[in-house]
């Protein structure tokens, strides 16, 4: 489905990615760990076409048509999903209304009739218990005042209405208790499908717990390290990212 | 051609209020700029340019006025001539001409019209092509009655008779001078004075028409009312004059919506509005502006400098003003509130929008003067382009004004980094158990905020318009349900090509 060859990219002219592949099928989960500033968000924004990061060299293709060619927009209606790290408050455009609109441009992209009233409320109903979310935040204002915990449950609630072929989860696991983990990932796993693949940023094997990957990568200075199972992870857990930056640089 | 008829103009129309909600014409506007491309020959009257004794008296007559309004606009001339510009204002105020404007312009029509079939066909046609709902059908199908204003004499009132039942007057002013001097006589110039200011004086003097309105007693008006302003001769001045009245217990709310043609040369808007609230009775004004407000060079569009006050009179009244300003090259106003009567409430909600090089320096004045009044100022400016926007306001509480309260926000958001915004509240408070409140934020439209939607799918401009929105959303529920969503999709539009 996904494929990235040779991946560099820079933010403010500082190179940040480089040389990063990966390749993710229908079906799978990939989880991606790493240091801080080893640029696990990068490649999430870069995916998604966030403009300030600029792609200097390599490919990535979906389903193998050029991605980056595209604007964010129309990687987003050919099922790109970002889950935002820090979701962002829009005040006044309530979540329905927004995720109404986002999912008539998806449809109209593929050239589809917006969705009947009815059906799109039923939807959202359905939606809304399958990943717990409060009926009244769904009629506020897009993420305005929401607690940090309900801003990520928020994020996974817009995933499961959209419904795209590639979710990338800019972890979304950090800042959430326990409880609020374990419904997020109880929703991702109820999304799980063999027409969908999942990319997980997160710096904690604790996720994966509740989410359990097929492949874990380590990325480190721009590049992807070692790559492995969900033992990977309970490596890494034990013996910390030194032990990945010593073998690396050494 | 007439006799003394200047040769026949060609005049192009710049819609303001969309009432269409046909997508598909929402889609052609939306890609493209002031293309309302079409074109109707109506014969003018126009008197000749310049201002003196001469211009009020020809005026005045043309009207079949009484002698004392003659006097009351020679006395406001004699005031206007002796006044200065003023220079407070946040722009540098244009250099009008005052001697280079024609002030009287009527269509060349019957003198008198009982019915649709009587107006000038050509004008029918344009009314049809701007979607104003005249024929009876279409008003019967809605709950809207229109005054349409053409050019500065009233065509046809529609839904007079209907509102005529109820004692409703609603009527352009000048046919209310003819039918009811004795209401214009006793309110006339008594919120706004003659000398009040420059523009003021000006509108006073040689105002050519504007709409009345008298709501009686505990009426409640069945009816949204609306009136369609617009500027349409070259040169001509536009000096509107309107006047409400409601009774003790009466309610009111009145719409007024504009639309101004495409012009090289810049056109003086100076109207003044008047609203007087007796005991118990509510007036609710709302305004959607969207005159032309000039190329992307700042080149021609309208100079919009309006004198707005209402008075709660009587105990227990209210008035509330809403207005939605996207169009003008420069608006200038301050619609205000004095809360004469103890318990009265004054209500300003308003949204600014100026793109390109457009100014807006608008506000409020809120002056207390009842115990326990109450004032609410939302003000939501939106920059974009080159443009300024300034909100103007002022609270005054007087010394007999105990208890009363007021609360003013004011927002500013920003659209790329090279427009402003500026706020400058005056507060003169005279009683010590007053009590104030102020909050003000200035926001950026954020790159973070366009990205969280687009990654969802969503266009860029979708996304501005959505995002403005829910900016100016307190302000935009304010206003009628039919006008708030033309007012959302003006918004929209009036954003178009800003981002980016």
């Amino acid at each position: 489905m996904l494929s990235i060859k040779n991946l560099h990219a820079s933010v403010e002219d500082k190179a940040i990615l480089k040389g990063l592949d990966l390749e993710v099928k229908a079906g799978e989960v990939h989880a991606i760990m790493g240091p801080n500033g080893s640029g696990k968000s990068t490649l999430g924004n870069v995916l998604a076409g966030r403009e300030a990061y600029e792609v200097t060299e390599g490919e990535v293709l979906l389903d193998g048509s050029d991605l980056l060619a595209l604007s964010p927009e129309d990687r987003a209606r050919e099922g790109v999903f970002l889950a935002f790290q820090y979701p962002i408050e829009i005040p006044g455009v309530s979540n329905i209304n927004f995720l109404k609109t986002a999912l008539s441009e998806i449809r109209a992209y593929k050239g589809l009739p917006p969705m009947e009233a009815r059906d799109f409320l039923k939807k959202v109903k359905e939606k809304q218990q399958l990943v717990e979310f409060d009926a009244k935040l769904a009629n506020r204002s897009l993420n305005e005042g929401f607690s940090g915990g309900e801003k990520k449950r928020n994020e996974i609630f817009q995933l499961a209405m959209l419904e795209p072929k590639l979710a990338i989860l800019d972890e979304t696991d950090s800042g959430l208790d326990i409880d609020a983990l374990r419904i997020v990932a109880r929703g991702v796993n109820q999304l799980r499908a063999d027409n969908n693949a999942f990319i997980l940023i997160t710096h904690y094997q604790r996720l994966l717990e509740y989410i359990v990957p097929d492949f874990v990568h380590v990325l480190y200075n721009g590049r992807i390290v070692r790559s492995g199972t969900k033992e990977l992870a309970l490596e890494l857990e034990e013996k910390g990212y030194d032990w990945i930056k010593e073998t690396v640089d050494a | 051609m007439l006799d003394g008829c200047p040769s026949t103009y060609l005049i192009t129309f710049w819609r303001c209020v969309m009432s269409t909600k046909d997508d598909a014409l929402l889609k052609e506007l939306t890609l493209e700029e002031y293309k309302y491309g079409f074109t109707t020959d109506i014969e003018m009257d126009i008197a000749p340019k310049g201002l003196t004794e001469d211009t009020v008296r020809l005026i005045s007559a043309k009207k079949n006025e009484p002698e004392w309004l003659l006097e009351w606009r020679l006395k406001a001339l004699q005031h206007f001539l002796k006044m200065d510009m003023p220079t407070w204002q946040n722009f540098e105020n244009p250099d009008v001409d005052f001697q280079d404007i024609s002030y009287y312009a009527a269509p060349k029509a019957k003198p008198k019209l009982n019915s649709l079939d009587e107006v000038d066909p050509e004008l029918l046609s344009t009314f049809a092509k701007l979607g104003i709902p005249l024929d009876e059908q279409k008003v019967l199908a809605g709950v809207v009655a229109v005054d349409a204003v053409f050019d500065s004499v009233s065509v046809k009132t529609t839904f007079r008779e209907k509102l005529k039942e109820q004692g409703v007057i609603f009527s352009s002013f000048g046919e209310a001078v003819q039918e009811h001097p004795e209401l214009i006589r006793q309110y006339l110039g008594t919120v706004v004075p003659q000398t009040d200011n420059v523009y003021a004086a000006l509108n006073s003097a040689v105002f050519s028409d504007g709409s009345f309105v008298y709501i009686p007693k505990g009426v409640r008006c069945p009816m949204e009312l609306s009136t369609y302003f617009r500027i349409n001769a070259e040169n001509t001045g536009q000096f509107e004059r309107t006047l409400i009245i409601a009774d003790e217990g009466a309610y009111v709310s009145y719409l007024e919506g504009c639309t101004a043609p495409m012009r090289d040369e810049n056109q003086m808007h100076a109207a003044v509005v008047e609203l007087i609230a007796l005991k118990d009775a509510e007036i609710k004004y709302s305004t959607v502006q969207n005159w032309y407000p000039g190329d992307k060079d700042g080149k021609g569009g309208i100079y919009n400098f309006v004198t707005k006050r209402g008075i709660c009179k009587g105990d227990h009244s209210k008035i509330s003003w809403t207005q939605v300003e996207t169009g003008s090259a420069i608006t200038w106003k301050y619609p205000g509130v004095i809360l004469k009567g103890d318990h009265s409430v004054g209500e300003f909600y308003s949204v600014a929008l100026t793109r390109n090089k457009q100014v807006a320096d608008t506000g409020t004045k809120m002056i207390h003067l009842g115990k326990n009044t109450r004032s609410k100022i939302i003000s939501k400016g939106i920059s974009a382009g080159v443009s300024h926007n300034s909100y103007r306001g002022l609270v005054k509480i007087g010394p007999g004004a105990d208890n009363s309260r007021n609360f003013t926000q004011c927002d500013s958001l920003l659209i790329g980094d090279r427009c402003g915004a500026h706020t400058f509240p005056y507060i003169e408070s005279r009683n010590k158990t007053a009590k104030l409140e102020h909050e003000a934020t200035t926001s950026k439209i954020g790159e973070d905020q366009l990205f969280y939607l687009t990654q969802r799918g969503i266009d860029p401009e979708k996304a501005v318009g959505l995002i403005v929105n829910g900016y100016a959303k307190e302000v935009l529920n304010q206003l009628p349900m039919e006008f708030a969503v033309e007012a959302q999709k003006l918004l929209a539009i009036s954003l178009e090509g800003s981002v980016g």
